[in-house]
């Protein structure tokens, strides 16, 4: 005899029925990331927006060779490279309207300077200054974002706002594969979700947090998957395929726009330079790895498909090759200046007005620059003088 | 403007009447948080607003600190003026990152061209029997980070005059609201709640000449108590009510102490690397002549919070306000 039956008379009311509120099938991601290069969907591209693509992947591919060298040189503190992630950087940055506003984080200086940011201003913080360069009104960027995902939560704060106004701007919001397992990410989808807030999440899965490979991070089928539980669609797409980074931006971008709500986007791309030039890569990969990727290249497969089409030749090649030369000899030749910093301006923007603490505070470190300057005139034996 | 006579008025009202007209004045300012909408937030601050200005001006958000601080930064961003509410002072350190990092670097990272305009008020402190994680006193936190204004009112009309200089602010607040003084009643004149000191400066609550009881918030209450008591002992006190943390007004407090000689600092929270071993070396430092005595501190102990059953042990109450000012005889002991 079971329990039930001993029990005899217990007859336990059914509970309401339960519906599931979505039907969480259409928020699924596709099994396999989507692509556009050398499939048939290349067909439907438009050539134009192709041959941009083209011309941007090799500028940013040279953008971050420029950079990294430059942190040789030191003449930047830090640079975390893209070289590998370009398509994703530069494809969703142009999937964007002026109007929109793009929250990057630390790694996407070229997505900053696809929407139009001076690549000098953009290398700001990272150059050692204590501010974020850029004014974000001007292009509608966020400042890069160090710790990881905090910035999710205000490109939802922000998109929510701009709707609220009646405005129809969307975000993108940038994050990476470690990213998400920050609470910040969870609490920024949830709240887009709930909100049917205008924005794009986009994760570059470049398959490593600094050394941690993407299954010590999660047990997620992927990291499209996790969009189904927040109650957003979620998509899965080669980062290395800028056509069909774009064309899954784009479509995210107008579902937000026309009041769908957002869209969690993983791009599948590879880190192929270290995590940052202070990063010694070969201690938690190998170079077999490394190389499996680069020959699944974002620029190479761009240049192969526009070839094959009759729609690059040697000529547009080596133009496009000399064009992200002259960008990358401005960048060395602008970057070679010494920036001129104002240690005092260290406290006018801590506060709209400065506390009277911040003031003596202020006053202190002037009478020590008048200190140092006046040494220094005497060691040199010129006239007394320097800043008061 | 028609004069309307003071009535008794509770902080709390004060407090939603200041969220009220500050909503009413400018479009963009936001009210978000767990339950500020249809209940009214567990304090009932945020009372009828969600009514009276729709759930997109008054919104209850998911159960999340850092998401409820971050899109407010968002929000401000965007050139709204958010108000955030966390339920209570234990429950905001998820949404300390983002003060840490953001609320208070966004207009110095940008040089100024992103100011963040946002309020985030913080029922804390004890003395409501909360059972643990609900009677933090979390202000040395905050006073310890550099970008944000730090104040908390300890009167009615404070409430009010704050919290609307708070909202108009073009900097980031905390605004930390003494829980115990939710419902305590002061005369206040609704038609006229503006005459109150600006952010940043302290106020002399009673005058006196034999020493100074320098406290904020949950704490005026009992010094105000203390100096009475004090009286029998001969001791004539003066209260200041700092308001403000963050700016601090050292101008009013070292002229008190400089006319008085002796000075004692009173707070709930933790004394070791609490507010008061700031505003010691402070007054230190600047009237070390006019002194007396050592800058004293009647605080809470260095413990956890403790429970209901316990806090008044804990709490700095007026026997032992009194018990400092009477080691203030310093030089006749030493
Ligand atoms: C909150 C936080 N914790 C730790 C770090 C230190 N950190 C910087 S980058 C990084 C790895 C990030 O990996 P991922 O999100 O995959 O982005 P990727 O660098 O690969 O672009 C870590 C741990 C940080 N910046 N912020």
């Amino acid at each position: 005899m079971t329990v039930m039956e001993q029990r005899g008379a217990y007859r336990p009311t059914p509970p309401p029925a339960w519906q599931p509120r979505t039907d969480p099938a259409p928020l699924l991601p596709d099994a396999e990331p989507y692509r556009v290069l050398g499939t048939k969907a290349a067909d439907r591209a438009d050539t134009e927006l192709l041959r941009t693509l083209y011309a941007r992947l090799v500028r940013g591919r040279r953008y971050n060779a420029q950079a990294t060298a430059l942190t040789k040189q030191g003449r930047l503190a830090v640079y975390p490279s893209s070289t590998g992630q370009e398509a994703c950087e530069i494809a969703a940055a142009l999937a964007l309207e002026e109007r929109d506003w793009l929250f990057p984080s630390y790694r996407d200086t070229l997505a900053v300077v696809s929407r139009g940011v001076d690549p000098v201003e953009a290398l700001t913080l990272l150059r050692g200054d204590w501010h974020t360069g850029y004014d974000p009104y001007e292009h509608r960027v966020a400042p890069l974002s160090t710790p990881l995902a905090t910035q999710l939560p205000h490109a939802v704060g922000l998109a929510h706002a701009a709707r609220l106004k009646g405005d129809d701007v969307v975000a993108l919001a940038m994050v990476g594969d470690g990213g998400t397992s920050e609470g910040d990410f969870h609490e920024a989808l949830n709240f887009a979700a709930v909100w049917r807030a205008p924005v794009v999440f986009l994760v570059q899965n470049n398959g490593f947090a600094i050394s941690v490979p993407l299954d010590k991070q999660t047990a997620a089928p992927s990291l499209a998957h996790k969009a189904v539980g927040y109650g957003m669609p979620g998509r899965l797409v080669d980062g290395n395929d800028a056509a069909a980074v774009h064309e899954v931006l784009s479509d995210a971008v107008r579902h937000a726009r026309a009041g769908g709500g957002p869209t969690l986007v993983e791009a599948v791309t590879y880190r192929v330079d270290a995590h940052t030039n202070a990063d010694d890569a070969t201690r938690y990969r190998g170079d077999a790895e490394v190389e499996t990727w680069r020959r699944h290249d974002p620029v190479e497969l761009l240049e192969r498909e526009l070839t094959e089409r009759g729609l690059l030749d040697e000529d547009g090649i080596r133009a496009a090759r000399e064009d992200a030369e002259t960008m990358a000899a401005d960048l060395r030749a602008r970057m070679n200046q010494d920036p001129e910093l104002d240690p005092l301006e260290l406290f006018d923007h801590v506060y709209a007005e400065p506390t009277p603490q911040l003031r003596e505070q202020r006053d202190q470190l002037r009478a020590e620059l008048a200190a140092e300057a006046e040494t220094a005139a005497r060691q040199t034996g010129a006239p007394e003088g320097g800043r008061r | 403007m028609t004069t309307v006579a003071a009535k008794p008025a509770t902080m709390a009202q004060a407090l939603t009447r200041a969220l009220r007209d500050a909503m009413a004045a400018d479009p963009g300012v936001h009210v978000l948080g767990e339950d500020v909408g249809t209940l009214g937030g567990v304090f009932r601050v945020t009372d009828g607003l969600a009514a009276e200005f729709g759930e997109d001006r008054c919104t209850d958000t998911p159960l999340a600190e850092a998401g409820i601080l971050g899109t407010a930064v968002g929000m401000a961003m965007y050139g709204l003026r958010p108000v955030v509410e966390m339920q209570f002072d234990a429950f905001a350190y998820p949404a300390f990152e983002q003060v840490v990092s953001h609320v208070t670097k966004m207009r110095n990272r940008t040089r100024g061209k992103m100011p963040l305009p946002l309020t985030i008020r913080v029922p804390y402190g004890g003395g409501i029997g909360g059972v643990e994680h609900h009677s933090d006193s979390s202000e040395a936190y905050y006073m310890a980070t550099p970008g944000l204004h730090v104040v908390t009112p300890a009167t009615v009309a404070d409430a009010y005059g704050l919290l609307r200089a708070s909202i108009a602010s073009d900097d980031p607040v905390v605004f930390l609201e003494p829980k115990r003084l939710y419902w305590s009643k002061d005369a206040w004149n609704p038609e006229e709640p503006a005459s109150v000191e600006p952010m940043g400066r302290a106020v002399v609550r009673r005058s006196g000449r034999s020493a100074t009881l320098i406290t904020y918030g949950p704490s005026l209450a009992v010094c105000m108590e203390a100096a009475e008591a004090a009286r029998a002992e001969g001791w004539d006190l003066e209260v200041v009510d700092l308001r403000s943390l963050v700016p601090f007004d050292d101008e009013t407090v070292c002229a008190s102490v400089r006319r008085t000689g002796r000075a004692v600092v009173v707070h709930e929270s933790g004394s070791f690397g609490g507010p008061g071993g700031e505003i010691a070396a402070r007054v230190t430092e600047r009237c070390f002549h006019h002194l007396e005595a050592p800058v004293l501190r009647v605080a809470g102990f260095d413990i956890p919070y403790p429970p209901p059953m316990l806090e008044r042990h804990h709490l700095p109450g007026v026997d032992r306000i009194l018990d400092a000012v009477g080691r203030l005889q310093w030089e006749a002991e030493s």
